[in-house]
């Protein structure tokens, strides 16, 4: 890692009431990369993306932004350190037009760079400019990821956090959001952190990558390195690549 | 009319069987006093029964044949039953006249409405219809504003009217107030009636302990209130849904009982009298003036009109209301407003985007507060007389339903529900205590026909296109 980390994770420990979802996990996220976490069902993926966002809070541990030890922060600050999250099962507003779902995203973000900010994000998903005053609710899955994502763009993060952005989608709508995420980092100079059960995709777009089993780090390397290894392919790439 | 009728005739049938069995005991016959020592007897209503129960029978006959498909037979029967009871023909009493033409009008909705609905709900998919729908709901939103406006100077306008007026703009203050909370931030609020009883508890004590006038009184009594929200909010806003609906139940039942009973302060039951009306421009609504004031028909050289201060009550209200509705839609707009809308539809993703959940809640539990307490001020200094009666939880409640029943969220909703709920029962008065019928029905019928309320149509907060030409896609 030639940049320095702009997310580094040390021994986190989280639990959820008795039960120890995390056991001391260590990872770190330089600059510019995008970093994914693969793992099976119940491995603790998501606890630890949401733990960095302070919500369930890790009983041990330090997480480090940037410098800034964000451990003991609220969500809500940490999201305004420049922290985006795209979280699971997309909760997208549905009841608000997709409008008024980016303009949520700019609400900490100053309104000076709202114009260019929304066309930046249409330019990426021109299916959400031909439906903008559209109900959020009445977009198909793959444009309510979309959105769910350009939502997130709009807070100018330094770090954005996806959680399963493939969940329930089709193929080739997996594909196109491969895609995006992967010119979000390349060309918009995104950090990402990806959680993802699909593996394979995952590992293919991702420069590192991590493997959660149990709730503790099993594995880690480049993205070639893990999708050669055998036994990630045995345990999560076997069963063809959806 | 086919083999169904048979079945249809049993069904109603048995129904009139059944409410003639039930009704036997309540409207069949009443014990009453002999007088003159000779004990208790019974006075029979058996023809009262016996057209109830013809009316049961026609009535549900109809809406079978209704549901159906046999619209036209339904509807010949609903207009025979209006036609019945609007004849001169002598019943035992004159509900009866009602009974037998309401039932018959219900009959008749019932019947067209397939027919209404459908019809309307084609004219509103077509382009044209979208546009007119959009520029009608805009409009009527001004022709409400210009008919309240200009109502005092109406023939209509007599004292009876301008009381009824200013009850309904109080509730619909009250509704636009509480829509903050339950109908924009979603946090469903079950005591909303304790701050219209902080607020007016604040008028009442200070004008008459401190002698401060109204307007002076009118932002402290909103800012004690937002202090209640606040003092509430902080423990409890990190519920959600049912248990906070729960805990505000609770805070407005404690409000009332320290009301009852703080006795030193509140004086209990007994209540607060002779407090202080509102002043224009310092003189009063009387007819001879107290020591050291005017009044205003002296200040103005009119002759006194008792329906002055009335008229004036109702101006104050209106603008009052006026008031909430423009700070509501203005906070729509803003940062904070976004935010009381995205909460109700998803906490989870609020925090995801950096929205503090407790202050947005806190922010809207206040301003709603706020609104109750200038209501709650300026019912104390209309009724000149409070007590903790008037703060009890079917207060709570009906604002609550105007809420739910004109729509969450809607503020044309909330007016429409407001005059039906609130106007309906006073207009029945004639019915005694069968006005509260009219009220019952106005509910089930709401809930029955517009399931999410009078306008469920949330209209976005900012539009890119011109009205008409978006929604494309």
């Amino acid at each position: 890692m030639a940049e320095p980390s702009i997310l580094s994770v040390k021994g986190i420990e989280t639990f959820y009431g008795a039960i120890q979802a995390l056991h001391g996990v260590d990872l770190e996220v330089a600059r510019g990369e995008i970093v994914t976490l693969i793992g099976a069902n119940g491995a603790g993926k998501s606890t630890l993306l949401m733990t960095i966002c302070g919500n369930p809070r890790a009983r041990s541990g330090t997480i480090v932004l940037d410098g800034e030890d964000i451990t003991a922060l609220p969500t809500h600050q940490i999201v305004r350190r420049g922290v985006a999250q795209v979280p699971e099962g997309r909760r997208i507003f549905p009841r608000m037009s997709v409008f008024e779902n980016l303009q949520m995203g700019a609400i900490l973000a100053d309104p000076a760079n709202f114009k260019s900010d929304i066309d930046r994000v249409f330019a990426m998903f021109p299916r959400l400019a031909e439906r903008r005053d559209q109900r959020g609710g009445t977009l198909s899955g793959g444009e309510q990821q979309m959105l769910a994502i350009g939502r997130a763009l709009m807070s100018r993060p330094r770090l954005l956090l996806l959680d399963e952005p493939s969940l329930g989608l089709a193929p080739l709508i997996v594909r196109q959001i491969f895609e995006s995420i992967g010119r979000i980092a390349r060309e918009e100079g995104v950090t990402i952190f990806l959680v993802e059960q699909n593996a394979f995709h995952a590992l293919r777009l991702a420069d590192r990558a991590y493997v959660l089993a149990n709730g503790r780090v099993r594995l880690s390397g480049s993205g070639k390195e893990l999708l050669a290894n055998q036994e990630v392919r045995a345990a999560y790439l076997e069963g063809g690549h959806a | 009319m086919g083999p169904r009728l048979p079945l249809m005739l049993k069904d109603a049938g048995l129904t009139a069987f059944v409410a003639a069995a039930l009704g036997i005991f309540i409207v069949g016959f009443r014990t009453v006093d002999m007088g003159g020592g000779k004990g208790l007897g019974f006075d029979y209503h058996l023809v009262d029964l016996l057209v109830a129960v013809v009316v049961i029978f026609i009535g549900r006959l109809g809406l079978s044949m209704a549901a159906n498909g046999l619209r036209w037979p339904a509807i010949v029967l609903g207009v025979a039953m209006i036609v019945a009871g609007a004849s001169p023909m002598k019943l035992p009493s004159g509900f009866l006249h009602w009974f037998v033409a309401l039932g018959g009008m219900l009959l008749v909705i019932r019947a067209i409405w397939p027919w209404a609905s459908d019809a309307m709900g084609a004219a509103a998919r077509t382009p044209s219809g979208l546009a007119l729908g959009r520029a009608g709901s805009k409009w009527f939103g001004w022709l409400l504003l210009a008919f309240a406006v200009l109502l005092p100077f109406s023939p209509v306008a007599d004292q009876k009217t301008m009381d009824l007026g200013v009850l309904i703009l109080t509730y619909v203050m009250l509704g636009w107030g509480l829509n903050i909370v339950v109908g924009l931030a979603g946090l469903l609020d079950l005591g909303y009636v304790a701050f219209y009883a902080v607020g007016a508890y604040a008028y009442a004590l200070l004008s008459t302990q401190y002698g401060l006038g109204f307007w002076t009184v009118l932002p402290l009594a909103g800012m004690m209130a937002a202090l209640f929200g606040i003092m509430l909010g902080f423990p409890v806003l990190r519920l959600r849904g049912d248990y906070l609906a729960i805990v505000t139940l609770g805070f407005g039942e404690i409000i009332r009982l320290v009301l009852l009973n703080w006795f030193d302060l509140t004086n209990g039951p007994a209540g607060i009298g002779s407090i202080p009306g509102p002043t224009l421009f310092g003189a009063v609504f009387a007819e001879t003036p107290p020591p050291g004031k005017q009044t205003v028909s002296e200040m103005l050289g009119i002759a006194f009109n008792g329906n002055h201060r009335l008229i004036f009550l109702y101006y104050i209200i209106l603008g009052l209301a006026l008031i909430t509705n423009l700070f509501t839609q203005r906070m729509r707009r803003l940062p904070v407003g976004r935010a009381w809308e995205a909460l109700r539809e998803d906490e989870t993703a609020c925090q995801a985007l950096g929205i503090n959940p407790t202050n947005t809640k806190l922010t809207a539990f206040a301003i709603g507060a706020m609104f109750a307490g200038f209501a709650g001020s300026f019912f104390a200094a209309k009724q000149r007389f409070i007590s903790p009666e008037s703060f009890v939880f079917i207060e709570s409640a009906i604002i609550l339903a105007i809420v739910v029943l004109g729509g969450m969220g809607s503020q044309i909703g909330v007016v429409l529900a407001a005059v039906l709920l609130i106007g309906l029962p006073e207009w029945f008065r004639d019915l005694g205590s069968y006005r509260m019928l009219a009220f019952g029905l106005a509910m089930v019928l709401i809930m029955v026909f517009k399931p999410r309320g009078l306008i469920s149509h949330r209209e976005p907060s900012i539009r890119l296109h011109p009205a008409g030409s978006g929604g494309g896609g």
